[in-house]
C-alpha cells in the first residue's frame, strides 16, 4: 500500500500537519471513508501534486546509502551534528518559502543573514550589549533590509532577481565592513555571549526534550480533534477517523524516537581521558553530550508559527492567492503590493535568524560562512522540499525536509569523499540534486496542466 | 416579473460619456438593468462594452452622465463602491486562483475569521449552500482545487462567488466564450436561475444564440452609442445582427426599437 506510506511520509517532522497543508489539501470532504481518502490522495499525487513526497523518498534513500557506505555517518554524534549544522540553512529556507510562494527570489538572503549576524556580534564584542539587545538588533536589521528589498520590488518594480543580486554583492561588502571595523575584534569575530553560543552548542535537559515532544504531540492531537469536532458540528464531513488517528500516531512515534535518540550520550569520546584537574593529572570521563539541542526549539517555534500563519490566517491565504493569480488577488481587494513587501520582510527576518544560528554553530561570525553557497543551499532546501519556483505552491515543511536532504548530502559526501576533491564533489552533487528538484517542479507543473490537477 | 417592476430599474445609466484623451469611447449612453431579468449587452469589438462595464464597476470614472442605483444617483469611484452597492462582475478571465480550492476562491479577499484564525468550516458550509442553491451539481467537492475543474465548472464557481455576497446585480463578461456545447448550456441555465432568484443579470456576449436564448432585454452598443435597448421578444436574430453591425434597423422595423441612438 504505497498510498498509506505516502501518507505517513508527510507526517513525521510536522506537528501541525493539518495546518501545514497547502490550503485545503489535507482535508478531504464530500465523502468519508479511508478508501475515499486514499483514492483522493493518490489522485493528487498522480496529478503532479506531490508536495514533499519526492524529497522524503530521496531523504530515505540518501540516509540508507550513506549509512551503508559510511559507518561514521550513522552515528548518533553525526545525527546531532547534522541537526545543528543544518538548522541555519533550514531557517533561511523557511523565509525563502514565503518569497518563493510569490514566485519571487531572494538571492541576498545569505548575506542578509551575514549582515544581521555581524550587527549582532559587533554590538556584542564592541559594545558589550546583552544578548536580547544584540539579537533584537539583528532581527530589526533583517526586517529593515526586507522592507528595502520589498519596496524596490513592489513599488519601484525592479525584478527581484536583479534587486537581490545587487544586494548579494552589496551586503557582502556591508558584512565585511562591519566585521572589519568598529570596536572589538575584527575579521573572524568570535561570539562571546553564552546564550547565543548555546543555541547550537548546548542541549536542553533530557526532561525538557520530553516535555517538548509531549507538547508537540498533544498540541497536534488537540488541534486535530477540535478541528474535526467543529467540522462535524457544522454538518461537514471530517477526515476519516482512522486516518486522523494514524497521523497522530506517526507523529507521536517520530517525536518520541527523535527525542530518545538525542537523549543518548552521543559524545565520540567515550573513553576516560587524562586531564589536568586542579593541578593534578587525572583520568576523567569526558562530558556527556546528550539532550535535544536548543536550536531545535527555535526550529519548532518558527515552523509552527509560519505553518499557522500560512494555512490558518487571512494573510497566509492572501500569500497563496497572490502567488497563484496576482490579478485575481487584486480584484478580490487584496493589497498585492503590501503582501509582496511582507514576504521579503519575513524572508529577511528569517535570514537574520538563520544568520545568527550559523554564527552560533561555528562560534564566530566571518563573512565566508554566509557566501553564495549558504544561499543556494537554502533555496535548494525549499525547492527540493517541494516549494515551486513558479509561485503559489509550497509549505513550511518543505524547508525542513529539503533542508534535511541538503544537509545529508553535505555531511555524507564530506565524509565519503575525503581529500582535496571533497568539496568539489559536494558542490556538484548538491547542484545536481537542486536541478533534479527544479525539474520535478517544472514537470509536475506541466503534468498538472495536462491532467487538470495541480 | 410584472410590468410594474420594470418601471424601476435597479441600475440605470443616463447619458454616460467617457473618453480617453481625444477618443470618445462612450457617447451619451443610456442603459437600464432590472431585477429578475437578464439584460444582454452586445456589440461588435470596440463598441465600448468593456469600457461601459468598467464604468459600472468603478474601475473607470465616468466623465459625465448619471449613475442611478435603485433610482438614486450614486457615485461609484472604485470597485469597492460597486461591491458595496451589490454589483459584482465576473470577468472573462475568471480571476480565480488555480492553486486554491473552490471555497478559498469564493471567499477570497473576504475570508471569515474567528479571532485571527480562518473560519474554514463556516466558509465551507456557506460555499456549499450557495452552490446548492444555484443547483450546481457538477462539482463533487467544494474542497477541490480550481485547477482540477473544467471550464464550465470554473465559470460556475466564478458566478457562485459573485452570488455569495448577496449581490443585486451580476455582470457576466463573456461567460460562455471558451466553453463547449454542454457546458454552455449549463452556464446559461445558471444565468437564468440567477435572474429567477431576483438578481439583475447583465450578460455580455458575442454569441447571438446565447443572447437570444437567455436574455429578457438586449442592449446593443454601436461605436460608443446605445443603438437600441429592446425586449427580447421584439427582435429576431437577423435584426440583432443588423443592429450590431450597422447600429440601426432598416425601414419599418425601427418601430420595434424602444430607444433610438442617443444624439
Amino acid at each position: 500500500m504505497t498510498d498509506v506510506e505516502n501518507d505517513k511520509s508527510r507526517i513525521p517532522p510536522d506537528p501541525t500537519e493539518e495546518a501545514g497543508g497547502e490550503p485545503g489539501t489535507g482535508r478531504p470532504d464530500g465523502a468519508g471513508g479511508v478508501g475515499e481518502y486514499v483514492r483522493r490522495y493518490a489522485g493528487r499525487v498522480r496529478g503532479g501534486d506531490m508536495g514533499s513526497l519526492p524529497a522524503f523518498a530521496g531523504l530515505v534513500v540518501l540516509v540508507i546509502l550513506f549509512s551503508l557506505l559510511q559507518p561514521t555517518f550513522r552515528g548518533l554524534y553525526n545525527f546531532g551534528n547534522m541537526l545543528t549544522e543544518g538548522s541555519g540553512p533550514v531557517l533561511l529556507a523557511m523565509g525563502l518559502v514565503f518569497v518563493l510562494l510569490l514566485g519571487e527570489i531572494d538571492l541576498s538572503a545569505g548575506f542578509t543573514g551575514g549582515v544581521c549576524a555581524a550587527v549582532m556580534v559587533r554590538l556584542m564584542v564592541g559594545y558589550n550589549m546583552p544578548w536580547p539587545v544584540t539579537i533584537g538588533a539583528a532581527l530589526v536589521t533583517g526586517v529593515l533590509i526586507g522592507l528595502l528589498i520589498g519596496w524596490l520590488r513592489a513599488k519601484v518594480r525592479i525584478p527581484s532577481f536583479v534587486v537581490t543580486l545587487a544586494f548579494f554583492l552589496a551586503f557582502q561588502g556591508v558584512a565585511l565592513y562591519i566585521v572589519d571595523n568598529g570596536p572589538g575584534a575584527h575579521g573572524d569575530v568570535r561570539i562571546t555571549d553564552s546564550v547565543v553560543l548555546a543555541f547550537e552548542n548546548s542541549q536542553m535537559p533530557i526532561w525538557a526534550g520530553w516535555v517538548l515532544a509531549a507538547v508537540v504531540i498533544l498540541g497536534y492531537a488537540t488541534l486535530k480533534v477540535m478541528g474535526q469536532r467543529a467540522r462535524l458540528r457544522q454538518g461537514l464531513t471530517g477526515e476519516p477517523t482512522p486516518v486522523l488517528a494514524l497521523k497522530v500516531a506517526v507523529l507521536a512515534v517520530a517525536s518520541v524516537a527523535f527525542v530518545w535518540f538525542l537523549s543518548q550520550n552521543r559524545s565520540i569520546n567515550t573513553k576516560p581521558i587524562l586531564t589536568n584537574v586542579n593541578g593534578t593529572i587525572k583520568l576523567v570521563q569526558p562530558p556527556a553530550v546528550e539532550g535535544v539541542p536548543w536550536v531545535v526549539l527555535v526550529l519548532v517555534f518558527f515552523f509552527v508559527l509560519w505553518t499557522f500563519v500560512l494555512s490558518r490566517t487571512r494573510y497566509g491565504r492572501h500569500v497563496y492567492a497572490v502567488g497563484g493569480n496576482e490579478e485575481a488577488a487584486r480584484r478580490a481587494g487584496i493589497a498585492v503590493d503590501r503582501v509582496r513587501i511582507s514576504v521579503f520582510v519575513l524572508g529577511s527576518l528569517m535570514a537574520a535568524v538563520g544568520g545568527i544560528m550559523i554564527g552560533s554553530n561555528v562560534a564566530a561570525v566571518s563573512v565566508q560562512n554566509y557566501s553564495g553557497n549558504t544561499l543556494l543551499l537554502a533555496v535548494g532546501a525549499a525547492v527540493i522540499g517541494g516549494t515551486s519556483l513558479f509561485g503559489g505552491k509550497g509549505r513550511m515543511i518543505d524547508a525542513i525536509i529539503g533542508g534535511a536532504v541538503v544537509e545529508v548530502i553535505q555531511n555524507g559526501m564530506s565524509n565519503l569523499v575525503q581529500g582535496t576533491n571533497g568539496s568539489s564533489v559536494q558542490y556538484m552533487v548538491t547542484g545536481i540534486v537542486l536541478l533534479l528538484a527544479a525539474a520535478i517542479d517544472a514537470l509536475s507543473r506541466r503534468r498538472a496542466g495536462v491532467t487538470g490537477l495541480g | 416579473m410584472p410590468d410594474g417592476a420594470e418601471d424601476q430599474p435597479i441600475l440605470e445609466l443616463r447619458g454616460i460619456n467617457k473618453s480617453f484623451g481625444p477618443v470618445d469611447v462612450l457617447k451619451g449612453v443610456d442603459f437600464s438593468v432590472w431585477p429578475g431579468k437578464v439584460t444582454a449587452l452586445v456589440g461588435d469589438n470596440g463598441a465600448g462594452k468593456s469600457t461601459m462595464v468598467k464604468c459600472i464597476s468603478g474601475t473607470y470614472a465616468i466623465d459625465s452622465g448619471d449613475y442611478l442605483f435603485e433610482g438614486q444617483p450614486v457615485h461609484v469611484h472604485s470597485p469597492r463602491d460597486a461591491s458595496a452597492l451589490g454589483i459584482e462582475i465576473v470577468y472573462q478571465d475568471l480571476a480565480l486562483c488555480d492553486n486554491l480550492d473552490i471555497v478559498q476562491n469564493m471567499f477570497l479577499g473576504r475570508e471569515r475569521v474567528s479571532g485571527v484564525v480562518l473560519d474554514e468550516s463556516s466558509m465551507e458550509q456557506s460555499a456549499g449552500e450557495t452552490l446548492k442553491s444555484l443547483s450546481v451539481r457538477t462539482v463533487s467537492s467544494v474542497r477541490q482545487r480550481v485547477s482540477s475543474l473544467s471550464g464550465g465548472q470554473r465559470q460556475t464557481v466564478a458566478i457562485a462567488k459573485a452570488v455569495l455576497w448577496n449581490s443585486r446585480v451580476v455582470i457576466l463578461d463573456e461567460p460562455t466564450a471558451a466553453l463547449g456545447v454542454a457546458q454552455t448550456a449549463q452556464v446559461l441555465a445558471l444565468v437564468r436561475r440567477l435572474a429567477d432568484r431576483g438578481l439583475a443579470v447583465v450578460l455580455i456576449s458575442h454569441n447571438m444564440l446565447d443572447v437570444l436564448e437567455v436574455a429578457d432585454h438586449i442592449a446593443v452598443l454601436y461605436l460608443g452609442e446605445m443603438a437600441a435597448q429592446v425586449a427580447r421578444a421584439d427582435v429576431n436574430q437577423q435584426q440583432l445582427v443588423e443592429l450590431i453591425t450597422t447600429g440601426h434597423l432598416a425601414g419599418d422595423r425601427a418601430a420595434a426599437v424602444t430607444k433610438g441612438p442617443s444624439a
